[in-house]
């Protein structure tokens, strides 16, 4: 895996990727391109969404994941499982069995993630009197680095709060320590069903230490609970579940699960373009009176996530029901409250820019008027058989020394046209692009 | 750099396309955020401002390693009392104009306020001229 500052949860397996470009065209930062029939990262761009991963046809994407052998290194080893697992079963299969699956499987005790929602959303509804409005939700991973890459002038809006998963990982580190079982004894690991997830946990926002030890992907999980279910593989392993979640934790993942409970005026909005486009308008201070903004990168927020494999809708109707199942209030809320908070250890969440074309503004606005000159040189249709995501993208690349003016199609056959470019030369131009084997008559 | 865009009177749908833009181009050449928000304040006020009184205008924009010249001209009615609108909450704007949720009147004191340098250049019956400087 390429290393940079950032721990990135995505990796692209050369030998599967077919150089579709799918990904390219899916990619809100254009941090993708194609090159030798590849598909290639911008690494310091990627913002972890997993919209690549979701749409790539050959799941040449992989997410970077613990190796799941690693959860024996513990003697107790805990499970912290979102509402939108559960959801991803049929509604045949009884949560008491995927419970015992769970533990057969390896996991000595299970906890629901959102089981600090509670407290949570107190200590948020404090943290709003004396926060920059409109306040951003710093539930989803994905926006929190989106608006450090895109909009880094609204990095103070992000609320300086930790999500669930690291308060109910808190508490049960302080639990244990309360049982007098040794630290070391202790592995907690987080179900995920987000690729962000996973690197916001690897490498946090805001200078926090997770006390989290693995993360395990969701989609690889259900699978290996799915097939034990249909192996009726036997139970012979004990599992500690507790039980303890209100309905308002099961659906704080679900579009509005979180807004609803925040006073004032709020707004909830999924889905990575509608994100984008109302994060354009509150730069531009186009937005007045909302005191709270809930952000999630995928359509129909938890339910949508990249992980997840079942239809969103049903999933998201699935938590309402299992909602619909358990009180308002659950009993360990002022436990969490004595032990726990949302508000320690978060640092000021710096923003990340991207260096679209220099670091020195003499040499970036040469270079952007080099970009915009050749822009009007290219069609506008934003094919992608150049390898960049847009005309745009190519005429910024080729400023920066990354890519040549031939590689745009309609130039070639300019050139071509006025016996400027021979056959030849277009070959090799397309197969340094797209791969030489793509130019090979298949039988 | 030297941009150019062409603003119409009462065509309150696309206002902001100009400052939206700038802005673009501004975070691309990695100017400092808190500089682009002061950027993106005074030139949606002043677009916003061609929009609700003026017949149509232009903006122009030059970007240097120093910071950003922004000219905007319009024709339009001009301003009879410089003075005056440069008050805060002082607005000529029709009701509909306000229900649209523009003409608070707080357009010209909070251009001043984001601008390094500003000045208004205005004749009654012919149009205004805004020159707003923001250093990088």
């Amino acid at each position: 895996m390429s290393q940079t500052t950032y721990h990135r949860a995505l990796e692209i397996m050369s030998d599967i990727c077919i150089g579709c470009s799918h990904c390219m065209k899916v990619c809100p930062t254009e941090a993708l391109r194609v090159s030798g029939g590849k598909a290639k990262i911008h690494v310091d761009w990627c913002i972890d969404c997993g919209e690549c991963f979701r749409i790539c046809p050959t799941r040449a994407i992989r997410v970077m994941d613990d190796d799941f052998k690693h959860i024996f290194d513990f003697k107790h080893r805990v499970l912290l499982v979102p509402s939108v697992f559960y959801a991803q079963f049929d509604e045949n299969i009884s949560i008491e069995k995927i419970y015992a699956i769970i533990g057969e499987l390896g996991f000595t005790e299970i906890c629901a993630v959102e089981q600090s929602v509670d407290s949570l959303l107190n200590e948020e509804n404090e943290y709003l009197k004396n926060a920059v409005m409109p306040a951003i939700s710093s539930f989803c991973p994905s926006v929190i680095r989106l608006i450090q890459v895109r909009f880094p002038s609204l990095v103070d809006h992000i609320m300086q709060l930790l999500p669930p998963i690291e308060i109910t990982a808190q508490y049960y580190k302080n639990k244990f320590k309360r049982e007098g079982i040794p630290e070391s004894d202790l592995g907690i690991f987080y179900l995920t069903p987000c690729i962000g997830k996973i690197a916001a946990i690897k490498s946090p926002v805001g200078g926090y230490a997770s006390p989290i030890n693995g993360v395990i992907n969701m989609d690889f999980f259900f699978n290996k609970v799915f097939l034990a279910y249909k192996q009726k593989l036997p139970i012979t392993q004990t599992v500690k579940v507790s039980r303890e979640i209100s309905s308002k934790g099961v659906l704080f993942p679900t579009t509005g699960g979180e807004s609803v409970h925040i006073e004032g005026k709020t707004l909830a909005i999924d889905g990575m373009a509608n994100v984008i486009d109302f994060l354009e308008m509150l730069e531009n201070e186009e937005i007045e009176g909302v005191d709270f903004l809930e952000l999630r990168a995928c359509d129909e927020s938890c339910a949508g996530g990249i992980l997840s494999h079942r239809n969103r809708f049903l999933i998201a109707n699935s938590m309402k029901e299992y909602a619909a199942s358990k009180p308002e209030k659950h009993n360990l809320t002022e436990d969490y409250k004595k032990y726990c908070s949302a508000v320690i250890h978060m640092e000021k969440i710096e923003p990340r820019s991207m260096v679209k074309y220099d670091r020195d503004i003499e040499v970036a606005i040469k270079k952007m008027e080099g970009a915009r000159e050749l822009k009007l040189l290219f069609p506008g249709i934003d094919c992608g058989a150049c390898g960049a995501p847009s005309c745009e993208a190519l005429a910024e690349d080729i400023v920066k020394d990354q890519a040549d003016i031939n590689s745009c199609i309609f130039l070639r056959t300019l050139y071509e046209k006025r016996g400027e470019m021979s056959l030849e030369e277009t070959i090799a131009i397309m197969e340094n692009i797209w791969g030489k084997d793509r130019f090979i008559k298949k039988k | 750099m030297h941009l150019e865009y062409n603003v119409e009177g009462g065509d309150f749908t696309r206002a902001g396309f100009a400052s939206s833009q700038i802005k673009k181009t501004l975070k691309q050449l990695n100017v400092d955020a808190t500089v682009i928000k002061r950027v993106v304040v005074a030139l949606y006020e002043a677009e916003v401002n061609i929009v609700a009184h003026a017949y149509r205008g232009v903006i122009y924009a030059d970007i240097k390693g120093a910071g950003i010249q922004l000219r905007l001209e319009d024709e339009g009615p001009g301003i009879a009392d410089v003075d005056m609108a440069m008050k805060r909450g002082f607005s000529t704007a029709s009701r509909e104009v306000r229900e649209m949720g523009f003409g608070a009147g707080m357009g010209l004191p909070n251009i001043s306020e984001n601008a390094d340098n500003f000045s208004i250049e205005t004749t009654v019956g012919k149009g205004t001229t805004l020159n707003i400087e923001i250093k990088f």
